[in-house]
């Protein structure tokens, strides 16, 4: 590694600039939009806020924070998240673990089963007529049950059961245990990482998801947050004007704290989980 | 005399114990045969109860939606419900295909995807392998965990940024644009610019995150191979090309297989944020239209056609990407 050649230390330096580029064009919008958020409205209404913010204010953050249907649509998000997750992973995890036995029989037919709904799917009409059948249109369980089952995650725990060692099984079957709890006092345990990580891939959909709501709630209240977004930043239909000419603060303003307020929780999550989802990214990608 | 009878007694004692031994042997395999069954389906019975729920699911809320695939060939009435509304064939496919109106989607969908393809696939490759050629530990980890950000972000927010940054009189890129003396551009308007709206977002949302997967194939090639390569005299353009490249060429494979399957997926939850009258004939795909005029105006069977054509068409694709990436000698998916 001595002596790197003239061109060699070119590239290096032209390599850094272009990636700190990146940096700052995947960061640029963010804080652009932090600071119209937190900035005067004089100097946004002069379309003077380019990277920091002016005349440093917090009105809009107060009418966001404060607005009744703001904060329904934030709980009845972090409640789908919860709720969803949590049968997301009860469902997965049992749903993984006879398909990773040997024993059972009839597991390379039910896999097929199960892959092929990754390709092919009923559509959009079909998926909202079963949920109108079903009764479930306007009810938080239209979120939760159609996508109770990722395939894509249930194979990541199958082949993460798969690597744990007959031995372990086999000693427990000994000693007279039932398959419910080697499933849960030895799987679960040693699977931890696994399952982080696709907790993180489920809460991370839940949260952001919209379509689903879109298509199946009509009752206002019960909105989870991405669709209160929706009607804030782009079908505009929630009253801002009339609210920011009463609080001395510019649209703009208003609909910027509203997006940094929404992106807020997933920006302080996710570098605890990085760790996780990186390491869950790569088990899927090689042993998938 | 007495010695022959004893014989024979003995002889057909033998006989009869012979024959029950036999029987018995019979009477065993059987037995053995019915407790492989019991012993291995009863006793782990366990294991089928367990995975119960998720093959309920499964049936109810993937495969029965498949089976409603037929309102397609019927004419759909909401109040007659799936199985007692009328068949009328293929009606709906013909319609489809001479509307003008469908076309032109269709025209969409697959020229948007293409664009994304031709884009947004290679972009994370190109970023992971210039971030592996940073030393720099420290650097290299805070671009990378930069870079993923965004994936994280909602598209309902991401369209609300970019229609801030990118509004005709406020957004800041047109003030930029204003201010070099140039006309400012309504890019979520304008047909010339909207799909590259979309491309270029897209790009800036899923780089990060596809960078992962790359830059952890090429931490599982070997080193020696470079150290052999540089010996040999090799550049870095080289052994970037022939180990590199090389190293992670089943990667690649894998996710353009899954890329081309989903390839008539033109993104519909970005689209169906950022798209708006003005840009509905270049932007409108067959999710977005099956949705807006489907359950919108509740044309069921017929934008029922439309998605099944739709996943009709992407199965085709996966099948044969498939076959082409087997015939070069990577593994597929099967």
């Amino acid at each position: 590694m001595l002596g790197r050649s003239r061109g060699e230390k070119t590239f290096e330096v032209f390599n850094i600039f272009l990636l700190i580029l990146l940096g700052f064009a995947t960061l640029f919008p963010l804080i652009h939009i932090a600071s119209k958020s937190l900035s005067d409205d004089a100097y946004v209404l002069a379309r003077d806020i380019v990277l920091l913010p002016k005349d440093i204010q917090f009105e809009a953050y107060k009418y966001i924070l404060g607005n009744d249907r703001f904060a329904g649509s934030f709980q009845n998000t972090i409640i789908l998240t919860f709720v969803g997750t949590f049968i997301n992973i009860m469902m997965t995890v049992i749903t993984a673990y006879p398909l990773s036995r040997k024993r059972f029989h009839g597991q390379s037919a039910i896999m097929v089963l199960y892959v092929f709904t990754m390709f092919f799917s009923g559509g959009i009409i079909p998926s909202y007529l079963l949920v109108r059948n079903l009764k479930l249109l306007d009810s938080i369980w239209s979120l939760i049950l159609p996508g109770s089952i990722s395939v894509y995650n249930m194979i990541l725990i199958k082949n993460f059961f798969m690597s744990v060692p007959d031995s372990l099984e086999e000693s427990a079957k000994m000693d007279g245990c039932r398959h419910i709890r080697i499933l849960f006092s030895i799987f679960l345990p040693l699977s931890l990482p696994a399952i982080a990580t696709i907790t993180l891939f489920y809460a991370v959909g839940h949260w952001n998801s919209y379509f689903g709501a879109l298509m199946y709630m009509s009752t206002r209240n019960k909105y989870p947050l991405q669709l209160f977004l929706r009607e804030m930043l782009i079908e505009e239909s929630v009253d801002v004007v009339d609210v920011s000419n009463l609080m001395d603060v510019a649209p703009e303003s208003v609909k910027a704290a509203t997006i940094i307020v929404a992106t807020v929780p997933i920006l302080i999550i996710y570098p605890f989980l990085q760790k996780y989802f990186v390491k869950g990214v790569m088990i899927g990608a090689i042993k998938g | 005399m007495f010695i022959l009878e004893v014989k024979n007694i003995i002889m057909t004692k033998r006989k009869t114990v012979q024959q029950t031994s036999q029987k018995t042997a019979q009477s065993t395999t059987i037995k053995r045969e019915r407790s492989f069954f019991k012993k291995e389906i009863l006793s782990n019975c366990e294991l089928y109860l367990i995975s119960l729920p998720g093959l309920i699911y499964l049936i109810l809320f993937k495969y029965a939606p498949m089976y409603g695939i037929t309102i397609a060939f019927k004419d759909f009435n909401i109040f007659k419900g799936i199985i007692h509304s009328p068949w009328v064939g293929f009606e709906h496919f013909i319609r489809l295909f001479t509307s003008a109106k469908f076309l032109q989607v269709f025209e969409n969908t697959l020229l948007i995807s293409i664009y994304k393809l031709i884009f947004t696939f290679p972009a994370p490759i190109l970023l992971a392998l210039l971030l592996n050629e940073i030393r720099r530990l420290t650097f290299k980890k805070t671009i990378q965990t930069i870079s993923y950000i965004p994936h994280f972000i909602s598209w309902v927010v991401v369209s609300g940024m970019f229609l801030d940054i990118l509004s005709p009189n406020t957004g800041i890129i047109n003030r930029l644009i204003k201010g070099m003396g140039l006309e400012p551009i309504f890019f979520m308007a304008d047909k010339n610019y909207f799909r590259s709206v979309l491309v270029v977002t897209q790009i800036w949302k899923e780089i990060g995150w596809g960078a992962i997967v790359y830059l952890a194939a090429i931490a599982g090639i070997n080193p020696e191979l470079y150290e052999a390569a540089i010996v040999d005299g090799a550049g870095k353009l080289r052994q970037v090309w022939h180990i590199t490249l090389n190293g992670i060429k089943p990667t690649i494979a894998i996710l353009l297989l899954l890329r081309v399957g989903n390839l008539l997926d033109a993104g519909h939850e970005q689209i169906l944020m950022m798209y708006s009258a003005p840009v509905y004939e270049v932007a409108d795909v067959i999710s977005t239209y099956v949705f807006r005029v489907g359950l919108g105006q509740m044309e069921y069977s017929f934008t029922a056609a439309a998605g099944l054509f739709n996943n009709i068409i992407g199965c085709a694709l996966l099948f044969s990407t498939n076959y082409i990436i087997r015939h070069f000698g990577e593994q597929g998916i099967w």
